[in-house]
């Protein structure tokens, strides 16, 4: 990096350059939000495939390597986590079905571009809950 | 060599921009995304068959050629997907290059080692039922 702004009274080009608008300046929307929340939930489910590899791996392993991961995917603690993986899953998956929509052309009108995302948001909390009764049913 | 742009000739047939990836990230982003929607939801029907077995009655479950098939195109699909959502994460928020070049480098390795041992463990339980 050129450090010659520390000395000079000039500002920096890096300062000098033109800022396209950030965040801050627009009102908050739903589809703003949820944005944030399809990038946070891919990278939650990005490292929660650590999960999924030691649940298979330990299957692959031996009875004892598997006993081991089901203690700690059925305490109180695997479950939340799960519950958590469940959700993320599900409403980036609904996200993912609300930007195919979009890549048609479709859906970008005031109206339809947040109905879509609250249709995400409230799919994927329902279906969640409904996955973890039939978990619970059939266990 | 047309003088009034930086571009060569060659550069603006093939129309691969700057990134020099022209629109392949995207369209596998996307079609790795198309095929986790059944994958996922096959995928999740597996775990809930899962939870009443025991140790043998899961690896038969998994061991089935049709779930078997099924959980490792799932891996192979995700950790594409997920290496190509994480990449653009690094290169929104890791400006400097040293670190994101490690980082994008990590990102490959991460998932190749995470698809590589869940199919590894996925085959071994396959062909040992």
């Amino acid at each position: 990096m050129n450090d010659r702004s520390a000395e000079s009274p000039l500002p920096s080009l890096a300062e000098r350059r033109p800022l396209s608008p950030h965040l801050a300046i627009y009102k908050p929307s739903l589809t703003m939000t949820m944005s944030i929340v399809h990038r946070l939930t891919g990278a939650a489910l990005y490292f929660g495939t650590l999960l999924l590899v030691w649940w298979v791996v330990a299957l692959a392993s031996g009875p004892q390597a598997f006993a081991t991961a089901q203690w700690f995917l059925t305490s109180i603690l695997g479950r939340l986590v799960l519950f958590g993986y469940t959700w993320a899953l599900l409403h980036h998956m609904l996200g993912g079905l609300r930007h195919f929509v979009w890549d048609t052309g479709a859906g970008f009108d005031e109206v339809w571009r947040e109905r879509l995302t609250l249709f995400s948001l409230i799919g994927s909390i329902a279906l969640t809950l409904i996955i973890w009764v039939i978990a619970y049913v059939v266990r | 060599m047309n003088f009034s742009s930086m571009q060569s000739d060659r550069s603006k047939v093939s129309g691969l921009g700057s990134a020099k990836s022209g629109t392949g990230h995207f369209w596998q982003q996307r079609l790795t995304a198309i095929a986790n929607v059944p994958l996922a939801i096959a995928f999740i029907c597996v775990v809930l068959a899962s939870l009443s077995k025991d140790y043998a009655g899961a690896r038969a479950l998994l061991g089935h050629p049709l779930v078997s098939l099924l959980l490792v195109l799932f891996v192979g699909s995700g950790v594409y997907h997920m290496r190509l959502g994480m990449q653009v994460i690094i290169e929104d928020y890791v400006h400097s290059e040293g670190t994101k070049i490690v980082a994008l480098i990590g990102n490959s390795f991460f998932a190749l080692l995470v698809g590589g041992a869940a199919i590894l463990a996925i085959l071994k339980i396959s062909f040992a039922v």
